[in-house]
């Protein structure tokens, strides 16, 4: 192909690792806001999410831009669908972070409540989570996808307990009932992250080997 | 009432492909080197060309393919100092051996080429050539195998009034249809295109796409082509060819969506060189 199609990739490339980054930054401070209740950090989440979703158009226009024009093959291709796909993900999480930044906010207001470790372990894991999908397909290491794929289950898991936290608290605390769930919610948005770093790790394994991998686990492929 | 509400099972899904690789194979070369002179422009290839299916051959130029293509109804025979090497069967039977009819070959193996090359005469005689050269002389006889082959060949609307004029005053993309229509006309097996629509414009070229499309089935259909879109668009199998090898051969979907070569990766992505 030309030399232009590579700058162009090169230049969706830069779009989308600029997007991503503002993406993990969003998740990470709407999770600090939750856990400090910083009601102003969860204002600026919630105020910068509009400009997540402005770069998510410009990346979708410009890969469609680059289809149309030079109808790429086999790598190329893959990659132009994997990058659509992500772009995609991305938006999700960016909203996610955004939800959570609500949550936070909400949150702020009432009187404090006991957060149970579980809701921190799988802040830290989900944003782990998104890091390590995005490095992956950063340096196209499917080993790095892989164990993406791996981490979903524990957060998954941790969701439950948190879940199974709130239901044995809201009973003896039914006053702060509503506070528990707001933070049930957040929880909920976290595990929802997992699942679409998950997504991404699963675009990238597709973009290295050429498999979808989607609907399988990972013995199921061994 | 308990009626159990049972969704129709699909046994087909869109995009479900049979496996193409199964298929018999029609042409087999095995291998197969052509020489000119001392250069060896196609080096022992091995593949087999489906029956029935579309098989595109794509390369740079020099690679080789035109010269496989045209080994497969020896029309590399005309030219003095080329000479084939290995075997290249068609139904089995060995199309090198002595004792075969080359022109009895070329009925069942036609070909279009890169120019539509119409005689200077009607519409009509153009298609008629050949069935008249098989012995058909029968007028009624004529008249169907000429509508039924510029049917088949999506051509007939456009001239049906028209069969008696010359075929050099119809356009390019129309030529080459007829062009077709004429292979068509002696009901060969095996149809070969060297890059058939390279001389046409877009909307030429998609009727022609349309045609083997609809010939496909029917006919093995071989072309050599340097429209990378084209091969994907058209073809069930692809091989790709550099300096006289056969790099890699396999379902067109697989080429293009992730070649087992580098050479394949590099030459269809334009990372050439």
């Amino acid at each position: 192909m030309t030399k232009v199609f590579v700058h162009e990739v090169e230049k969706l490339k830069k779009r989308i690792l600029t997007l991503s980054s503002q993406v993990e930054e969003n998740v990470a401070l709407a999770v600090k806001a939750l856990v400090s209740r910083d009601a102003d950090l969860a204002k600026k989440v919630i105020a910068s999410d509009t400009e997540i979703d402005r770069q998510e158009v410009e990346v979708e226009e410009e890969a469609l831009k680059i289809l149309a024009l030079y109808q790429p093959v086999a790598m190329d291709l893959r990659f132009l669908t994997a990058v659509l796909k992500i772009n995609n993900d991305l938006e999700r999480i960016g909203d996610l972070a955004a939800n959570i930044a609500k949550r936070a906010r909400r949150i702020c207001k009432v009187p404090e409540v006991v957060i149970p470790p579980e809701l921190d372990q799988m802040a830290v894991k989900a944003r782990e989570m998104v890091h390590n999908s995005l490095t992956a397909f950063v340096n196209l290491d499917a080993n790095l996808a892989n164990q993406v794929r791996e981490a979903d289950d524990e957060v998954d898991d941790l969701c439950k307990v948190v879940s199974d936290f709130v239901a044995a608290v809201g009973q003896k605390d039914p006053e702060h009932l509503s506070t528990y769930l707001k933070m049930l919610l957040a929880a909920r948005n976290l595990e929802r992250i997992g699942d679409h770093a998950t997504n991404i790790a699963e675009d990238v394994v597709y973009l290295i080997d050429g498999v979808i991998v989607r609907h399988q686990s990972l013995d199921e492929e061994d | 009432m308990n009626a159990e509400i049972k969704m129709k099972q699909a046994t087909r899904f869109a995009g479900q492909k049979e496996n193409v690789l199964s298929r018999r194979a029609h042409v087999k070369a095995e291998d197969f080197s052509v020489f000119y002179g001392n250069f060896e422009a196609v080096k022992q290839v091995r593949c087999e060309f489906a029956e029935g299916l579309v098989t595109s051959m794509i390369g740079p130029s020099g690679c080789g393919k035109s010269t496989l293509l045209r080994a497969i109804n020896r029309m590399n025979d005309l030219i003095p100092s080329c000479r084939a090497g290995g075997t290249m069967t068609f139904d089995g039977e060995d199309i090198y051996r002595k004792d075969i009819d080359v022109v009895s070959l070329r009925m069942r193996v036609g070909m279009v080429f890169q120019k539509p090359n119409v005689f200077p005469k009607s519409i009509y005689d153009n298609i008629a050539y050949g069935p008249r050269l098989q012995g058909i002389s029968n007028r009624n006889q004529l008249d169907g195998i000429v509508e039924s082959s510029l049917k088949q060949a999506a051509i007939w609307d456009e001239v049906k009034d028209r069969l008696n004029t010359n075929a050099l005053g119809m356009s390019g993309g129309q030529q080459q249809r007829l062009c077709l229509a004429r292979a068509l006309a002696v009901k060969p097996e095996i149809l070969l295109m060297d890059e058939p629509t390279s001389a046409l414009d877009p909307k030429a070229t998609a009727k022609i796409e349309d045609l083997i499309g609809q010939l496909r089935g029917q006919y093995t259909i071989i072309i050599v082509t340097h429209n990378m879109q084209q091969a994907a668009r058209v073809s069930d199998l692809t091989a790709f060819m550099y300096e006289g090898t056969l790099v890699e051969f396999g379902e067109t979907r697989q080429i293009f969506t992730r070649p087992q070569q580098k050479q394949t990766e590099d030459y269809i992505t334009g990372r050439f060189g």
